[in-house]
């Protein structure tokens, strides 16, 4: 073996023109292989740190229960007509005693506890309907990162505060400072000054959201006790699903992950992963056509040695594994010669951290390079393609071989 | 002496039907141990088919073909390449040594590739033929920056770094000048005297032939002389 090894590597040494090209071929393979995984993995990143890096990862609503009858029964069927209620009724108590275990689960960043629901935001004759979000002061950044799109003023909130986002301060004609009138759904108004306008790039949250304290909504919507949705988000959005089932067994409570409403983004971006690997598949198949071609001209060209060499005493599988090495030392050094060039051209984008929103950021992530993979699969796909070229010059009849 | 090779019936046929060629037909022959014999006949006459079945290169269309005492008629390749590697050695009209390798290298490769590697005592093996074939100061020369008198001896001593019972030699001088021709065969001679190995050689050249102590004269298939 180590000898096959021997006249394979005098081979590729004798002809160092052709084997510096055939490194060179595969190695521009393996670096669209790593540019193609790095950015298929960046921009998937990209987009799931756009979109669902701004959303709880898991979300706990409170579920509404079923009004106690008024009247006592005694006797029959009571048939119960209930309308479908749109106000932020059901109410999550005794969080004091469920928060601290859901903060002490391994892979939880933070928890946000939240009042919700619906308002109007008044000045002067101007009315426009609003969703509230009510935040524990201090933890406004926890899901979205308030503080990075705040645009002006701050985003801590304040007794008699809000935040309003930047379409709806245009559109309202708001400016920091200014009184609003807002009420909610529960038919409780409160003045409030604007301390801060966000702007978060996105139609709904920029015109039809306001952030107030979660005690200026436990008075907007008389709600002294409880909230009406804990926000959980964790260090891996990719463990919601796991992390969710585990936190209702802790809890009691209906835990759910974000996958469960952003079953369309993960499915654009299996799409988009599915994508990626056809095109690295095209890439791995040029190297193997390549390899492949490449060392049935070396056998071609070698035939007089390879029948002097069987003549000698050299078996098939002697001569196999002289071309099956070649082959292999080709892919290797192509995928160690493609991986060093596409980690350092990489080097020059970017890191994850500018995916971030409200950062400027090209969708290219050097830690999804799959280097590793890169020049293994190369080296797998180089000796595949050499194990054609190899049986045919293990096939050779070394007297017809030597008459060449 | 005793019997080293023993072929009796041989018959050689090459294509089918209306192309069939019959190139030996039903050729006897035995050779012993020590001999150094010339094989002669003309172009076509069978020479090379013969060398080539000696060497265990190419399977007989019939008759037999044993060699100390095995009989390799019909035995599988790997059987043939394994008794070629330690009991024959070859000396081709045109050296046909590797060209990427050395001298010593290319003498080292039938040890070299049975023992999967180039041990210490086959370097010393291998030093030790070329200096006996006056290479000394060759040894560690790739074959390309060596003469063909010089690549036909490296060719001589890889032939004999198995130690071989038998060497089946094609032409060995036929693309050698006078002087370089009769060197290799001067060396030819010395190791048949001093190591007893069996040598048969291929030759056109009647002065060749001649330096033999036996002639085998090939003509139409069989041995006619």
């Amino acid at each position: 073996m180590l000898y096959a090894l021997k006249i394979a590597t005098r081979y590729l040494t004798a002809s160092k023109a052709q084997t510096a090209l055939l490194v060179f071929g595969v190695a521009i393979g393996v670096f669209i292989f790593i540019f193609m995984s790095a950015l298929i993995g960046g921009l998937a990143e990209f987009i799931m740190m756009r979109t669902a890096g701004d959303m709880a990862h898991i979300s706990i609503q409170a579920e509404a229960v079923d009004p106690a009858l008024l009247e006592q029964t005694t006797g029959g069927t009571v048939l119960l007509v209930q309308e479908r209620s749109t106000m932020a009724t059901a109410i999550l108590k005794d969080t004091a005693a469920f928060i601290p275990l859901i903060e002490a689960l391994p892979g939880v960043t933070g928890t946000s506890q939240q009042i919700n629901g619906s308002g109007f935001l008044t000045r002067g004759a101007q009315v426009t309907q609003v969703s509230i979000n009510g935040l524990m002061p201090g933890r406004e950044s926890v899901i979205a990162n308030l503080a990075s799109y705040v645009t002006e003023g701050t985003a801590t909130l304040g007794a008699g505060g809000v935040l309003v986002g930047k379409t709806l301060a245009e559109d309202m004609d708001l400016s920091l400072g200014q009184t609003v009138r807002l009420q909610s759904s529960a038919g409780i108004d409160a003045a409030l000054t604007i301390t801060g306008i966000y702007e978060m790039g996105s139609g709904g949250p920029d015109r039809r959201q306001a952030y107030v304290s979660l005690a200026t909504a436990r008075t907007l919507f008389k709600m002294p006790q409880g909230v009406t949705r804990i926000e959980i988000k964790l260090e891996d959005l990719y463990t919601a699903d796991v992390l969710a089932p585990r936190i209702k067994a802790l809890t009691g409570l209906d835990a759910k992950s974000w996958t469960e409403q952003a079953a369309q983004l993960l499915e654009a971006l299996q799409a988009q992963a599915q994508t990626g690997y056809i095109l690295k598949a095209f890439a791995l198949l040029t190297i193997i056509i390549g390899v492949a071609s490449a060392l049935l001209l070396s056998t071609y060209r070698r035939r007089p040695e390879i029948g002097i060499m069987r003549a000698m005493g050299a078996g098939r599988w002697f001569v196999m594994v002289v071309f099956v090495a070649q082959g292999a030392l080709i892919g290797l050094m192509g995928g160690l010669f493609g991986a060093a060039a596409g980690y350092g051209v990489l080097l020059a984008f970017p890191g994850r951290d500018s995916f971030a929103p409200g950062q400027n950021g090209l969708p290219i992530d050097i830690t999804q390079g799959a280097y590793g993979l890169a020049i293994v699969l190369t080296t797998l796909g180089a000796i595949l393609a050499s194990i054609l070229p190899a049986r045919a010059a293990a096939r050779l009849d070394p007297v017809t071989a030597i008459g060449q | 002496m005793t019997a080293l090779l023993e072929v009796r019936d041989l018959v050689k046929t090459f294509g089918t039907g209306e192309a069939e060629t019959r190139v030996l037909r039903g050729l006897n022959l035995v050779m012993q141990t020590g001999e150094l014999a010339a094989l002669l006949g003309p172009s076509g006459s069978g020479k090379s088919t013969l060398l080539t079945i000696l060497g265990t290169l190419m399977h007989p269309t019939s008759g037999s073909h044993t060699m100390l005492g095995v009989d390799l008629t019909t035995a599988p390749d790997r059987a043939l390449t394994e008794f070629r590697n330690l009991h024959i050695g070859f000396v081709f009209q045109f050296h046909n040594l590797l060209p990427d390798f050395t001298a010593l290298e290319n003498v080292l490769f039938p040890t070299a590739v049975r023992e999967g590697r180039e041990t210490a005592k086959a370097r010393a093996r291998g030093q030790e033929l070329l200096v006996r074939m006056g290479l000394a100061e060759r040894i560690h020369f790739p074959t390309a920056n060596l003469s063909g008198g010089q690549k036909q001896r490296v060719a001589v001593a890889r032939a004999l770094m198995n130690r071989p019972e038998l060497v089946l030699a094609d032409e060995p001088t036929g693309n050698l000048d006078r002087a370089s021709a009769g060197q290799v065969m001067d060396l030819i001679g010395e190791i048949n005297r001093e190591e007893g190995t069996t040598f048969l050689i291929s030759t056109h050249d009647e002065k060749i032939a001649a330096l033999c102590r036996r002639q085998i004269v090939v003509g139409d298939g069989l041995v006619t002389g």
